[in-house]
């Protein structure tokens, strides 16, 4: 039918240059994901798995303490990344160099390193704890809690944020508030009105980036946080390694990864875009643009 | 990507020079205090480890470190459980640097030349790895592997790793073909050189920058992965990020800080590479 259908001409030879990637991905990605998704209905089909997660009582309660700790990190991110994106974008070439270096830091510090980094920073009596003492602040425990994992999330997720958002920023022009402002509208109004409405697309980006990382950490709240406050990737990982139970694995991975497929598309439709993250890998040594 | 972004932001160097003097568009002080406190907080971590490994052999932790020796690295030379997984590490990130930079330039080069909107579903699809949880895929990929008999092999690790660090090389090298002229290719096969010639002597030239730099990514992202390597490892087949979680979880093995400190200054030297290898050329 096809082949009735479309002119004669040779055959784009470029298909052929997908087939390795796309095969790779398939063995590694694609089958196993489908694999351990047809796994969850269980044999014969059913969806118990997926109602046993909204009645066991541990599964929601674990869901909606991970959603609420990436929500926090993501707009952490977003108060303390704002005005960083926005510093570099302001300041002079040799500084703005030296803020980018020290954005990338966390990308190139080892995941293990980093979070035996907190373990030493965030426990009893260490320094984080004892600043908070200088400042009279006893009663603030970080080690083994949802604030402990928060605060070493948040500072990995930072460049996430930054990133996009210093892509968009350094594409507003400034003389814009300056216009405003010269027509009589206060600097934070100006800002409101126009700088904000700008900025929009890299702060849709920075989010989505931010919170769809942030719902699969695993590592840190392992090391960090207490099997009290576990978190989801820590229950699928349980269900898969400690109970055997690979269909509750699947159903909870499964529903997780959907959850976070339709708040990325929702994302997108409101023009942040995963994609963003090309950013952080095209992101060029500072130097050279002074 | 990286040219363009280049050039805004060379284009909004010159106007605030000038308005400098306004002392009304002045960078508020709360401003670069703020910007100073992030700052630290981005490079805390990381300063804190590299001491770390210059500590005693204690059983708890403690910063700034109350001694100061080297046996903790004489440990890690010395303990094969360590160094031996630190070559495993290596061969791993080299094996699935390797595969994910041939497949991945393979598939950036196709996907440029493809017409329509097949190609851009494609993308997306080769991006899914980014965005999906790690725990999830390593789950999956664990259960799947066992029916394959891949778990704890190094072709196993070297699979899985390299379909991680694929989308990497992806991206960098789409970026890199972004600026490639493709009239060469034509004046290139108009002289009569196959395309496979075409490609060796004028596109990989071109786009070899894009190419570096996504290897070196897929191999830090394979050398530092942990979640993937723990349902993955076997008794014989350990990387170092899970011998280094092991030793924290497990068993208390200060030779970890030992391991962390190198760990941040084997990935630092890598990902610096690139910006020596330039900061020669323009030199």
């Amino acid at each position: 039918m096809t082949q009735l259908s479309l002119p004669r001409r040779a055959p784009n030879l470029s298909w052929l240059l997908l087939v390795p990637a796309v095969a790779l991905m398939a063995g590694v990605v694609y089958v196993p994901l489908i694999q351990s998704a047809v796994r969850s209905f269980g044999d014969p089909p059913s969806l118990q798995e997926y109602a046993d997660l909204f009645s066991d009582g541990i599964t929601m309660t674990v869901f909606w303490r991970t959603l609420g700790s990436a929500v926090v990190v993501t707009l952490v991110t977003l108060v303390l990344g704002y005005p960083y994106a926005y510093m570099m974008t302001r300041a002079s070439a040799r500084v703005r160099g030296l803020l980018m270096t020290v954005v990338l830091v966390p990308f190139w510090t080892s995941a293990m390193a980093r979070n035996f980094a907190w373990l030493i920073l965030l426990e009893r009596n260490g320094p984080v704890d004892r600043i908070f003492q200088f400042f009279g602040i006893h009663d603030v425990v970080f080690y083994q809690t949802t604030t402990g994992v928060t605060i070493a999330m948040t500072q990995v997720m930072l460049p996430f944020m930054v990133l996009p958002l210093y892509s968009a920023l350094a594409g507003i022009d400034r003389k814009l508030l300056l216009a405003a402002q010269g027509l009589g509208s206060t600097p934070v109004k100006a800002f409101w009105k126009v700088f904000w409405p700008l900025s929009k697309v890299g702060v849709m980006s920075g989010l989505v980036l931010v919170f769809t990382l942030s719902m699969g950490f695993y590592i840190t709240p392992a090391l960090l946080g207490s099997p009290q406050n576990s978190m989801i990737a820590q229950l699928i990982s349980q269900r898969a390694t400690q109970l055997l139970d690979f269909a509750a694995a699947g159903a909870l991975g499964t529903f997780v990864l959907i959850v976070t497929l339709v708040l990325v598309g929702m994302a997108n439709s409101q023009g942040g875009s995963i994609s963003a993250i090309s950013v952080v890998v095209n992101t060029d040594s500072p130097k050279g643009n002074g | 990507m990286a040219a363009t972004l280049g050039e805004t932001r060379t284009a909004q160097a010159a106007p605030p020079k000038k308005l400098k003097i306004k002392p009304v568009d002045a960078i508020p002080l709360w401003l670069r205090t703020l910007a100073a406190i992030v700052g630290v907080y981005f490079i805390l971590p990381t300063f804190i480890v590299i001491p770390m490994g210059f500590g005693g052999a204690t059983t708890t932790f403690k910063f700034p470190p109350e001694e100061f020796s080297v046996k903790l690295f004489e440990n890690f030379f010395t303990n094969p459980a360590w160094i031996g997984s630190l070559g495993k590490s290596a061969l791993v990130g080299v094996l699935a640097a390797l595969v994910a930079s041939t497949f991945g330039t393979a598939a950036a080069v196709g996907l440029h030349f493809l017409p329509g909107r097949l190609p851009t579903l494609v993308r997306t699809l080769l991006m899914i790895p980014l965005v999906t949880p790690s725990i999830i895929l390593a789950v999956s990929i664990y259960v799947s592997f066992l029916q394959w008999h891949l778990t704890g092999s190094l072709p196993g690790y070297v699979v899985a790793h390299a379909a991680i660090g694929l989308p990497y090389v992806l991206v960098s090298v789409t970026a890199a073909l972004s600026s490639f002229d493709s009239t060469l290719l034509r004046a290139s096969a108009s002289l009569g050189a196959s395309p496979w010639r075409s490609f060796v002597t004028v596109t990989a030239p071109l786009i070899s920058k894009g190419i570096g730099t996504g290897a070196l990514f897929a191999f830090v992202t394979s050398f530092d992965e942990v979640v993937i390597a723990l349902y993955l490892r076997s008794p014989m087949f350990q990387t170092l990020p899970v011998q280094m979680y092991n030793s924290v979880t497990v068993e208390i093995d200060s030779t970890i800080a030992a391991s962390s400190s190198l760990m941040v200054i084997i990935v630092s030297l890598i990902l610096f590479i690139p910006q020596f290898a330039r900061a020669k050329k323009t030199s």
